[in-house]
């Protein structure tokens, strides 16, 4: 089984093979085992549709998938070879399953997924809005196959690229396609691949490193872990073509320590490349060696930065340096590196198997193909959402996501994680691509997009985005280290009822300081979520600052909880009360005593009759 | 750093560890995290013993293992609850549920009980983004959690977790 694959022919041999060996009339179960439905406890559902299997002495293959991204439903479930799809699957459906479903393919109504606006039910997981309305270039390969197999991957077209181009382009033609196709940096600043790869063969030095960033730490991101966990070897074989363009024997894939399960599928794929001749010296047979070790962060968001990242590898504190010179210059121990995000390598081996000109009839006219967004939030619909670049905000929330939860108005989507902004309602028919985001006083960023309603204070998300960034502030530079201690004192007096309108005057004049004056991205971009909210939300400030208010009763010293004539007397909140400081009688109305009440909120979370208010 | 502090470390638990990686300076971050994951922390003297093996000056062991968030120099819990603070999970209330084990723990975030049961700490995104606010319990992740759901998964390592809800 893992004999080394000697040539490109070999290769096709086998594909032609495991494809044919592949029934597509088989009866198969596929159970989501991304991060998200292992949650929901996938791997219970899946071992117990295995059981079942074992006991019934079936011909059905269960198989565990990637992320199919629609993790809000999880465990998500599809029967082959009717392509049934179910969400929120419990092991106490595996019995109805198999009887009317895999027997005799029949779907069960209770576990298709409903639209949540208009109630109607979809059979197949295509024809689900979350789904339909999407172009799942890379996260596609994520339902069909199993990660944990390289067969699945080559049976479904994996390490053709790769072929293809070690027997009929030199590595200054991947360089040319890379750069025809217009393919730019998924990681956040959208800087040329192809030039960077130029950049990197050109430059002098010896021996030349490949890195693939997985240190994905915007917070609300996830599309990284998801490709790494659902399709390893896509980003395997963009790095060995990568490799082979750039002159490169040696890569690592840095990776977050928060993913374990990203890590272990990763080891999986590099060990069972490397058994079968992908990974290795002479690959296919050419005169091309090339292998990969993984490293592991270990809870630095500043690791994330490139020049920080090398430090890490190197087994230094990851602290960003001054560039120039960039990694394609200087880089990994000195020598010329090119350093590119999960998403970014995962893209490689499409252009090259499908060439330039059809990856660039994808997207604008300067941003090509798709990108990857993680929406999540207020949303109906949370999840991995694959689009063309150039679709609208719009599009992505309402028609892919469903709209806002609990039928509650929109107020602002969150872009670029913590150096990104937050874009008001009036910015919903915005085009999304890498300019027209910046322009916006937003950003790319790795494509994490937190929707926000009218419960979402956007002074404290300021507050959190600084604090969380004075938190991850490597503390090298000034500007940054005691620019955001700054910044977060004044927010603090806003979101705590203590601030001036000289407050707001001092956050805008310090804001551009911090952005001018610091060294690496974190400190150059912290101030956006602040300025945008500033720019979309001036009024919330102003409610704030000169009210005392707290618009979207989020900012704990401005609100005051009470209880209204909604309540049943059912005594719930009085017991769970930390504080006692509600009092009343079975069946008569309650009381919350302000003077004793801290604001936790637990009253209003466990009240059922929504008694509890707050303002 | 208090010397006298230290419980007993058994020291044989780093020579699987360091067979793995080369005896040089960028084997330690690796090194470190799996030692942090054999001891639960990082004890003096495994750093020391760290230090001499891959002969990298002691104050460079400290320097990272006091930069890197994954890194602690004091004993943790038996069991950790960890908490998501990603801008999915705050935008759905996840500081209320720190808060929350803060008070039946008596402990503020990122200490560990007297009795050495819980630690409580905070992360900055686990990545599971569509299921917030979620918190993770001895590496079980419990999706859109609340404070209910807490109290039950901390059921038996809080004292009083359950029995104050009902009493």
């Amino acid at each position: 089984m893992t004999r080394r694959i000697t040539d490109a022919a070999h290769l096709e041999r086998l594909r032609a093979e495991l494809q044919a060996a592949r029934d597509p009339a088989r009866k198969a179960i596929a159970v989501c085992a991304g991060t998200g439905c292992v949650a929901y406890g996938s791997r219970r559902l899946a071992a117990a549709f295995r059981d079942a299997v074992t006991a019934r002495k079936l011909d059905v293959e269960v198989r565990a998938t990637g992320c199919h991204g629609f993790c809000e439903r999880g465990p998500l479930v599809v029967v082959f070879p009717s392509r049934i799809f179910y969400q929120r699957v419990q092991p106490g459906d595996v019995e109805e399953i198999l009887d009317r479903t895999v027997a005799q393919g029949e779907a069960i109504d209770r576990l298709l997924y409903a639209d949540p606006t208009t109630g109607r039910k979809y059979v197949h997981e295509d024809e689900v809005p979350f789904y339909a309305h999407q172009h799942r270039l890379i996260l596609g390969f994520n339902g069909k196959i199993d990660p944990e197999s390289l067969d699945d991957y080559i049976a479904n077209g994996g390490y053709r690229a790769l072929a293809r181009t070690l027997t009929s382009l030199l590595p200054e033609q991947v360089i040319e396609t890379v750069t025809k196709a217009g393919l730019r940096g998924r990681g956040g600043a959208g800087f040329p691949t192809g030039r960077k790869w130029a950049l990197c063969r050109q430059a002098i030095g010896n021996p030349k490193y490949v890195v693939c960033n997985a240190d994905e730490g915007d917070p609300g991101a996830f599309m990284d872990r998801s490709v790494l966990e659902g399709n390893p070897h896509g980003v395997i074989e963009g790095m060995i073509l990568g490799a082979y363009a750039i002159g490169a024997r040696e890569g690592y894939v840095y990776v977050r320590n928060e993913y374990p399960l990203a890590v272990e599928r990763l080891s999986l794929a590099v060990a069972a490349a490397r058994a079968r001749g992908l990974l290795g010296n002479n690959i296919l047979g050419r005169d091309f060696s090339f292998d990969i070790q993984i490293t592991r962060g270990a809870g630095a968001f500043v690791c994330g930065e490139e020049t920080a990242l090398i430090g890490s590898v190197e087994g230094n504190r990851g602290q960003p340096r001054f560039r120039p010179p960039y990694p394609a210059q200087s880089g990994l121990w000195g020598k010329p590196t090119v350093i590119n995000n999960v998403e970014t390598w995962a893209n490689v081996p499409l252009i090259l198997d499908r060439g330039a000109d059809w990856y660039a009839g994808i997207g604008t006219a300067g941003s090509k193909g798709t990108k990857i967004f993680s929406l999540v939030g207020k949303v109906n619909n949370t999840g991995l959402v694959e689009v063309p670049m150039g679709a609208t905000l719009r599009h992505i929330v309402f028609e892919i996501g469903g709209g806002i939860r609990d039928g509650r108005a929109f107020k602002a989507v969150q872009t670029g994680g913590p150096s990104g902004g937050c874009l008001p309602a009036e910015k919903l028919d915005l085009q999304i691509d890498f300019e027209s985001l910046t322009a916006a006083g937003s950003m790319m960023g790795s494509g994490g997009m937190i929707v926000m309603d009218d419960r979402t204070c956007m002074v404290d998300v300021a507050r959190y985005f600084i604090d969380f960034l004075l938190e991850e502030s490597c503390g090298k530079c000034v500007p940054c280290r005691e620019g955001l201690t700054q910044l977060s004192h004044l927010l603090h007096a806003i979101t705590e009822g203590r601030a001036t309108d000289a407050t707001l005057g001092a956050l805008e004049a310090l804001a551009p300081v911090v952005q001018d004056a610091s060294l690496c991205a974190l400190g150059q971009t912290a101030p956006n979520p602040v300025l945008s909210t500033i720019q979309y939300f001036r009024d919330e400030y102003l409610a704030h600052i000169r009210d005392r208010r707290c618009p979207a009763a989020v900012c704990k010293s401005l609100i005051t909880y009470s209880i209204n004539d909604q309540c049943t007397g059912c005594m719930v909140c009085a017991r769970q009360c930390p504080e006692h400081a509600i009092t009343g009688e079975r069946k008569k109305l309650h009381v919350i005593d302000p003077a004793k009440c801290t604001r936790c909120g637990i009253c209003h979370s466990v009240c059922k009759f929504d008694a509890v208010d707050v303002r | 750093m208090n010397a006298t502090a230290e419980p007993t470390c058994d020291l044989t638990k780093l020579d699987p560890i360091l067979a793995r990686y080369p005896a040089e300076r960028r084997s330690l971050v690796m090194v470190l995290q799996d030692a942090q994951q054999a001891y639960q922390y990082l004890p003096r003297p495994a750093l020391e013993r760290i230090a001499e093996a891959l002969k990298v000056p002691r104050s460079h062991v400290y320097h990272l293992a006091t930069f890197y968030k994954a890194f602690s120099l004091e004993p943790r819990g038996r069991h950790i609850c960890t908490v998501c603070l990603g801008t999915a999970c705050h935008v759905r209330g996840a500081q209320r549920l720190v808060e929350h084990v803060e008070r039946r723990a008596g402990i503020k975030a990122g200490a560990t009980t007297p009795d050495l049961e819980l630690t409580l700490e905070t992360v900055n995104c686990v990545g599971a983004c569509a299921l917030g606010p979620v918190v993770i319990v001895d590496g079980e992740y419990l999706g859109s959690a609340t404070t209910t759901k807490l109290d039950t998964a901390l059921k038996g390592i809080v004292k009083g977790a359950v029995e104050e809800q009902q009493a």
